[in-house]
């Protein structure tokens, strides 16, 4: 089993959840590039865990998910309440609080 | 063997991973969102950390990714709003994502690995123990914060009272 490839394919992932939250305008397709990205730490944690025998790095991807798991239902809340507010779920809209 | 698993599951992630950020339809990209993690879960099970396979597909998969299904459709016959904005500039956002893959592949391309046949795979009683020894104060901490959210996230989608 390689592990170099893998190192390469969670850069990849990072870099396409990074596109993805500059592109995208709705804001639960941020939460998805979002998503993205923890899944591209975790897949780095639990290679690294493997690499060097470290369960550190197993611990640290489970509390990645559980993380991942505040994210989405606060943000979701938010968002929620914002469609419900300002009738919108556009982010470039949501600009109530600029000066 | 293994690496034709790989190279499958890594094409898979990618694919998928690639729908989540262009598609249209966002309902379309959650789906690929959920092929893509479970790609990864799959990867995790090649890296021999079966137990975080079955979390990931558990609650990701399961959990996760039913609430973002659920608030698209929630928010999905919002039709007061204006219509869709422009897309954004995607041209410099992909120059800038391959930019930046080009410097982490860059950083890391002189990584030395120890010998694999040297590292045991993790026991997923080592996991367990650790869980509650080692790791036991970053583990409370995170209970904590998940408690807070879910408040948090019932305190903000409720509805007001009026009065």
């Amino acid at each position: 089993m390689p592990l170099h490839p893998v190192l390469w394919l969670s850069h990849a992932l990072f870099c396409l959840g990074v596109y993805g939250i500059l592109t995208r305008r709705h804001a639960i397709g941020m939460l998805l590039a979002i998503e993205l990205i923890l899944n591209a730490a975790a897949l780095n944690f639990v290679l690294f865990a493997r690499a060097f025998g470290q369960v550190g790095g197993q611990v640290f991807a489970l509390f990645i998910v559980a993380l991942a798991a505040c994210e989405a239902v606060v943000g979701l809340a938010i968002i929620i309440s914002l469609a419900r507010t300002a009738k919108t779920v556009f982010a470039d809209y949501a600009d109530s609080l600029k000066g | 063997m293994l690496t034709l698993v790989f190279s499958l599951l890594a094409a898979l992630v990618l694919v998928s991973a690639f729908w989540v950020v262009t598609l249209r339809n966002l309902f379309r990209a959650a789906l690929s969102l959920g092929l893509a993690l479970l790609g990864v879960a799959g990867l995790f099970i090649l890296l021999e950390a079966e137990f975080l396979a079955f979390v990931q597909i558990l609650i990701y998969v399961g959990a996760i990714l039913t609430l973002l299904v659920f608030a698209i459709m929630l928010t999905a016959n919002l039709r007061t709003s204006p219509a869709s904005p422009a897309s954004r500039q995607s041209a410099p956002a992909a120059a800038g994502a391959l930019a930046l893959f080009g410097l982490l592949v860059s950083a890391t391309h002189a990584l030395r690995w120890p010998q694999p046949a040297a590292v045991e795979p993790i026991a997923l009683a080592t996991l367990g123990q650790q869980l509650v020894t080692t790791f036991v104060l970053p583990f409370e901490v995170i209970s904590l914060v998940f408690v807070a959210a879910m408040v948090g996230a019932i305190a903000i989608a409720a509805i007001p009272k009026r009065g």
